[in-house]
């Protein structure tokens, strides 16, 4: 059991500074999650050496995992700050570092706008023609509403894109990521949205689209949501397939 | 003079965004303002469900019911057409919403499932799971990129706000102040109308259930402005949530809608497992208290009965205000499909399983009745005159509210589901109203001189640099903390005269001490703590805002309840607190309230 908790806290004054680390110290309690530790931090903003600091930047909002926004590197691996608690950790120093794949704004705050970027080019909305009374949506079986569930809980958080092996961040043009081809696979089989599919196939059939997944795996692994990315991958690759040729042949 | 006006909308959660698509689907160009990305608005940690007199399940609901519900629920304080007209939309709401492609649960024939939540006895209640709330803000956002794409609206995400620009003190308002919280640039905005979306302010009170972002400061910001606040004092407690050191997470009332039921053991101080105490040795307080409503009375009621069991009768668990809500007689595969997410957020956050062992649940400062003051049109007949630019106008002349941050809706306690409708209600109507409202102006806001907008902005500029230079002793987190522990204390379920004169007294003491505050990050990029002092000042405001009005009250009703007046009083407080912004702090005046519908009746739930 712990006595105290140490963060190693990876730092940056801004885009273009360079990084640093730096070390704090905080007696040990139960039940605390990252998010209660930088909180003390911040009413108490002086590093394990006892010099007086600014508390470190991080980003968060809802606390509960469900807004995406505090995800960090902790110990290495991309994840939600404020469903980490301590005490699953292992006792020794905490290594809290921003995301590599996105540009860090300052400290652990990165900046995931090209993942909103990717929401707009694949299409990422129901085109309704107006939001005027025009009674009931259709109908959907109970099954394919709880899949479709499964796929509306993305919150944009980032692991996925971060634990990716072909999402380049400093390249957008490579690879769109697994989230928004997460996101493409959940519109298409909205019964509405699915009238649309093929405007959204064509848009991650392109250079940084479907092919660019090397099937690693890794997305799933760290999907706080447990969203299955790869198998809506593997399904619009093969909807991808079939609108190829539908497309190359006519209707 | 330019052909099209702009309207700012600031605040990007359900009402914020159903506003900007009501807007730019006029065609109208939008700024849409927000301090975090929009999808990550505290609309997303709304977790049972939307209301709607959709009747599927053929228990003869209708909207007429649903609007009866809402204002008994609020204790008579609402103003009845606004509530009319949401319940009477509500079911085109929800189609509408459905047709944007929200994975609502269905039933067994694909219909739109129900399910029961408080102060009710229809099932009235459509969920996506246990996270609608995330849902239908993402259904929302989605709408909202495709405007986006389309060069309608211009997101400027990251940027708290400051003020609105008046063009005198009456108004009209012909902008915002801002700040953008990289570069820390304070810059002003021109607009044709302006519409406040931003929330609550939870963290008045420090922890809540509400999200970080939500400290109410630009609803403060409005105030200190010139906007009326109405009915501050009247704050919910969730009876349902879960203690954290950083927050307390909400357990949602679906809980209890699936069948959940409260207890504690009828052996004050029993160590026993829940497991080893039999069915007869548990007192499950509110169903005997409320055979007809049982686990399901409103809010206000179940935190005041489960603060009455824990305090006065000292039954809770653990000697705290803590008591079990069980779930463990249902089955997992049911517990899975209809409250997997906040039964995920429990196992998580307190490491039991709650589909075997019962939960140990706590009362949170959850949500604001009260907010900005606004406005609207009745109709003869008791409904909504939608082409009017009166709706949701405040006292300031194109200056607009919707959502928590305003006070219309929920009266004196809000229902469980009816956050989500009213926000989603609040912004069809303050959408269209700001459109029809800046087409009549003579002249549009990009035709006006530059300098009110540069004076607008060098005030603010002037109060950052006042904020960056401070070096006093005060550590600015650790007064955000006194003054939500005094508020948690002092002005939550149970209200006493002098307990809320100390805090007055100690809310003056930190703002004293607020001035002695020093900023120990000294940064100009991205540095959240200058915007968190301005934050905290504003705090200060809205929680001598809630606690005079809370004072001054002297009635129990809806969630404010003071054991010295434990009845409700009609004759002499059924009216809306109004406070109004002054150097020496809140000026509280009073307002009738619209019963034209129906007559105030007393409130039972037995």
């Amino acid at each position: 059991m712990r006595s105290e908790i140490v963060f190693r806290i990876r730092r940056q004054d801004g885009p273009q500074e360079p990084s640093y680390v730096q070390e704090f110290r905080l007696n040990y309690r139960p039940n605390l999650n990252i998010i209660a530790c930088l909180q003390e931090i911040a009413r108490h903003p002086v590093d394990a050496s006892g010099k007086a600091t600014s508390p470190p930047v991080w980003d968060c909002s809802c606390l509960e995992e469900v807004c995406g926004a505090c995800t960090m590197l902790v110990n290495g691996v991309p994840r939600q700050s404020c469903s980490t608690l301590i005490d699953s950790l292992p006792s020794g120093p905490i290594e809290l570092a921003p995301l590599t794949k996105f540009p860090v704004v300052r400290d652990l705050m990165v900046d995931r706008k090209p993942m909103f970027e990717a929401l707009k080019q694949i299409h990422g909305w129901i085109p309704i023609d107006g939001t005027h009374d025009l009674g009931p949506g259709p109908r959907r079986p109970s099954d394919q509403a709880r899949i479709s569930y499964v796929f509306s809980r993305c919150m944009t958080c980032g692991c996925c894109m971060e634990a990716c092996p072909n999402y380049d961040g400093k390249d957008p043009s490579q690879f769109i990521g697994p989230a928004p081809l997460g996101q493409t696979h959940y519109f298409n089989t909205n019964p509405i949205g699915a009238m649309n599919a093929g405007e959204r196939l064509d848009a991650v059939m392109g250079r940084n689209g479907l092919t660019g997944c090397g099937n690693a795996q890794n997305c799933v692994e760290v999907c706080p949501k447990e969203i299955p990315l790869t198998d809506a991958i593997a399904q619009l690759n093969r909807q991808a397939n079939r609108h190829w040729l539908t497309t190359l042949f006519g209707r | 003079m330019s052909s099209k006006p702009r309207i700012i909308v600031v605040g990007g959660g359900l009402a914020g965004l159903m506003t900007v698509i009501k807007v730019a689907e006029r065609g109208c160009p939008v700024d849409l303002f927000s301090i975090v990305p929009v999808k990550r608005s505290h609309s997303v940690c709304a977790q049972g469900g939307i209301n709607a007199a959709v009747n599927i399940m053929g228990e003869n609901d209708s909207p007429e019911i649903h609007y009866y519900d809402t204002v008994k629920g609020g204790d008579f304080l609402a103003h009845q057409p606004l509530c009319r007209g949401m319940a009477y939309d509500a079911p085109s709401i929800i189609y509408l919403l459905d047709r944007m492609g929200v994975p609502f649960s269905r039933t067994s024939e694909g219909n739109l499932d129900f399910r029961r939540f408080g102060g009710t006895l229809h099932h009235r209640t459509a969920f996506a799971g246990a996270s609608t709330g995330q849902q239908l803000l993402y259904a929302l956002d989605e709408q909202v990129r495709r405007f986006e794409a389309q060069g309608l609206v211009t997101k400027h995400e990251g940027f708290e706000f400051l003020s609105p620009v008046l063009e005198s003190p009456e108004g009209p308002c012909r902008g915002i102040v801002a700040m953008d919280l990289r570069t820390m640039k304070v810059q002003a905005f021109r607009a044709d109308a302006v519409v406040m979306a931003t929330g609550g302010p939870g963290l008045v009170y420090g922890r809540s259930t509400n999200s970080m972002i939500n400290t109410g400061s630009a609803a403060a910001g409005c105030y200190r402005a010139g906007v009326r606040y109405a009915n501050g004092e009247f704050i919910q407690i969730h009876p349902t949530a879960i203690p954290g050191e950083d927050k307390m997470r909400l357990m949602s009332e679906s809980a209890r809608g699936e069948g959940g039921r409260v207890w504690v053991p009828k052996k004050k101080g029993d160590t026993r497992p829940p497991a080893e105490i039999p069915e007869s040795e548990r007192w499950y307080f509110l169903e005997e208290k409320y055979p007809r409503f049982g686990n399901l009375v409103p809010r206000d009621i179940g935190a005041r009965e489960i603060y009455h069991v824990c305090v006065d009768l000292g039954m809770g668990l653990d000697g705290e205000q803590k008591v079990y809500l069980d779930l463990t007689h249902k089955s997992r595969e049911f517990l899975d499909r209809r409250l997997g997410a906040i039964l995920e957020i429990y196992e998580q956050f307190v490491g039991d399983d709650p589909r075997t062992v019962p939960m140990k649940i706590f009362p949170a400062v959850h949500y604001s009745m009260g907010g900005l003051w606004v406005d609207y049109e009745p109709t003869a007949d008791g409904m909504i005159d939608k082409s009017s630019p009166k709706n949701h106008m405040t006292n300031i002349p194109g200056l607009y509210a919707a959502g928590e941050c305003e006070y219309q809706y929920h009266g004196a306690n809000r229902l469980g589901a009816n956050a989500l409708l009213s926000c989603i209600y609040a912004g069809t109507l303050a959408g269209p109203s700001s459109v029809i409202f800046a087409e009549n102006l003579d002249c549009l806001a990009a035709d006006l001189d530059a300098g009110l907008y540069e004076r607008s902005a060098s005030k603010w500029e002037k109060r950052f640099e006042e904020i960056a230079r401070m070096d006093g002793p005060e550590n600015p987190h650790k007064l955000h903390r006194e003054l939500g522990e005094t508020m948690i204390a002092n002005v939550t379920i149970v209200r006493e005269n002098d307990k809320l004169r100390q805090t007055d007294q100690k809310i003056q003491e930190l703002m004293e001490r607020w001035k002695k505050i020093g900023v120990t990050d000294r940064s100009q990029w991205s540095n959240p703590e200058i915007p968190f002092v301005h934050q905290l000042w504003n705090m200060l405001e809205l929680a001598r805002v809630i606690t005079l009005g809370a004072l001054q009250r002297d009635e129990s009703r809806g969630a404010h309840y003071k054991p010295e007046f434990p009845e409700r009083d009609d004759a002499n407080w059924l009216k809306s607190t109004i406070a109004t912004w002054s150097p020496e702090g809140p000026v509280l005046t009073y307002e009738p309230v619209d019963i034209s519908i129906s007559e105030p009746v007393a409130r039972h739930y037995d």
